[in-house]
């Protein structure tokens, strides 16, 4: 074979390989979202691709019962049925409900660790104090400490101040578990400010307070921005925490809990998992598809660098 | 007072527990009652307990070897192609679903039904194409079952192993890649001779990653099987000791011995990071 005879022998096979690759990592999930637009009966008896075949009969049934709770309504009018829907979207025994308690639990629980950590690392990174030095090992040394070794003493606690099963507790322990990880990444963020800028700050006379409000939060708007994606994901995509700080408290559960609490009641609710899974997936597929680079910023900057 | 919000944080969430989980992990299962080693006793001689340490330690090498190797040689295939962008989104994408929507998907996957009815799930779907080859309970074998639950894991992970992989491999200047490649070294030596080399620090650091999220795996386990039929892991092992016996002296045991076999790389970074500070 000549040269050029191999070298396009070696092209292909490479593109082969990427391209199943790239199979593997996709069609589960385009699998399950085929899924969910099949009726029940069709979910349980044969597979997703099946649905490709004429005549198609896709539906968006599952979605209606899961987000409701609701299987049937009622053949009144149609603007009475529209505003039923909506109320036990809501109100429901439904998913509906948990992604409504996934965002009041993960939205503080990405807002109060950003300002919490912004201020120490900016102390970290710029302000002269006894312990400072100690104080970042210590950050350090926390970014890896498995959550195991607070559950039980917290949970404690928890039931002493009746914070259990509430939405602060699970606020305040999100918002101390990511505090490790975003002071060490603000304040590298913030220490590679150039030193001039705080020089020049100070010799105008500007306050502490203003210099970290003024100048170093908007320069680091892009850091600040990643570190708000890759937390409010850890919070949304959670299980862990919420499972034991929040209990069996049904309404306060987010999705994770929800679909869990699905799958562990053996079959009935089989044919509502695609589209429940589907739905938790939404908000972090449209955040990955637009930010997807604050995102791999984000990643990068906590564990290549440090 | 820029420290203060942090400081209660920390100390409250993180320094507290700490100190009083190992103080629990020595008395009985009210707290009261002081045991001494009791409860490690048990969790390195009870059949359950050792189940799981054996499952974490399958789980500590297959997982981390695959996710780091996997990452790195789709790294390296991608870099190589003009539609690198699309399938390292592609491979990534799984990072941003929970794990337990990923179980969900799986779930589906390894469905199982028996030889003679329709599969539902690809994977026995694909295999029932081969003729004489029987369906697979990819989660009830026990046989199969934990390679099951630590290939979920790593669909999940080889897609944050390669973005900072990839990221690695960018760093390597072009020019000792150029003048390998005139020196008509191949492919094959210039991956060995030189990629992976300059690459060891970042290959170090993602390792150590997945070794620390080997070690709390918790989610997929937790949804998919629930450790039942032998695939119970350590992180599950205390979820149990804790909700369903109630048993907090061991619980608290197990997350020391998670604790301890996390001090390593915790000392590791700190050396890391105190280097890190002397350059600057």
């Amino acid at each position: 074979m000549t040269g050029k005879g191999v070298r396009w022998l070696s092209r292909s096979l490479l593109h082969m390989v990427i391209i199943l690759v790239c199979l593997m990592w996709t069609l589960p999930s385009f699998g399950l979202l085929a899924n969910s637009f099949r009726s029940r009966r069709d979910i349980v008896t044969t597979g997703w691709w099946t649905g490709f075949k004429t005549p198609f009969a896709f539906t968006i049934e599952n979605y209606v019962e899961v987000l409701t709770g609701q299987t049937r309504y009622g053949k009144t009018k149609a603007g009475d049925n529209r505003r039923s829907i909506l109320k036990d979207i809501i109100t429901g025994q439904g998913m509906g409900r948990a992604f409504l308690n996934s965002l009041i639990i993960s939205i503080p629980s990405t807002l109060i660790p950003i300002l919490v950590a912004s201020f120490a690392a900016y102390a970290l990174a710029w302000m002269r104090f006894p312990g400072r030095d100690l104080l970042l090992i210590i950050v350090v040394a926390l970014l890896v400490v498995p959550l195991q070794m607070t559950l039980i003493p917290i949970l404690r606690l928890y039931n002493r101040f009746q914070l259990a099963g509430t939405f602060l507790g699970v606020w305040l322990a999100h918002t101390a578990y990511g505090l490790p990880y975003a002071i060490y990444l603000l304040r590298n963020f913030f220490k590679a400010l150039p030193r001039g800028l705080f020089e020049s700050a100070s010799l105008d006379g500007a306050s502490q307070f203003v210099v970290f409000y003024r100048i170093v939060v908007p320069l680091s708007i892009p850091s600040i921005a990643s570190l708000a994606i890759f937390q409010f994901l850890w919070v949304w995509n959670d299980l862990l925490v919420a499972l034991i700080y929040l209990g069996g408290t049904r309404d306060v559960a987010p999705l994770t809990m929800h679909i869990s609490g699905m799958m562990s009641s053996l079959g009935e609710n089989w044919h509502l998992l695609p589209a429940g899974a589907f739905i938790s997936m939404v908000l972090p597929l449209i955040i990955f598809a637009t930010l997807q680079p604050y995102f791999v910023r984000g990643i990068l900057a906590g564990s290549a660098k440090g | 007072m820029y420290m203060g919000s942090a400081l209660f944080f920390l100390t409250v969430y993180l320094i507290y527990p700490i100190v009083n989980t190992a103080y629990l992990s020595f008395l009985g299962k009210g707290s009261k009652a002081f045991t001494g080693l009791g409860n490690y006793w048990y969790v390195f001689t009870n059949a359950d307990m050792l189940g799981a340490l054996k499952n974490n330690l399958l789980w500590l090498v297959l997982f981390t070897s695959i996710t780091v190797s996997l990452g790195l040689v789709i790294a390296v295939l991608t870099d190589k192609v003009r539609y690198e962008a699309a399938a390292k989104a592609m491979i990534f994408l799984p990072m941003a679903i929970s794990f337990v929507a990923a179980s969900v998907i799986w779930r589906f996957m390894f469905e199982f039904r028996p030889a003679g009815i329709p599969q539902i799930g690809l994977l026995n779907a694909l295999l029932s194409t081969f003729p004489g080859i029987q369906p697979v309970a990819w989660l009830v074998n026990t046989k199969v079952n934990n390679f099951a639950l630590i290939g979920v894991g790593i669909w999940i992970w080889t897609g944050f192993c390669m973005v900072i992989l990839s990221a690695g491999l960018k760093g390597i200047p072009l020019e000792i890649l150029e003048a390998a490649r005139i020196d008509g070294a191949s492919e094959w030596q210039i991956f060995w001779r030189i990629i992976l080399p300059m690459m060891r620090t970042t290959i170090i650091v993602v390792a150590t990653t997945m070794v620390i999220i080997v070690l709390k795996v918790f989610d997929i386990v937790y949804v998919m099987t629930n450790g039942n039929l032998g695939t119970e892991v350590i992180a599950n092992r205390m979820y149990k000791e804790m909700f369903n016996y109630h048993h907090f002296g061991r619980a608290s045991a197990i997350a020391v011995i998670l604790l301890l076999a996390i001090i390593p790389v915790i000392v590791f970074n700190m050396r890391r990071f105190r280097a890190q500070e002397a350059l600057q």
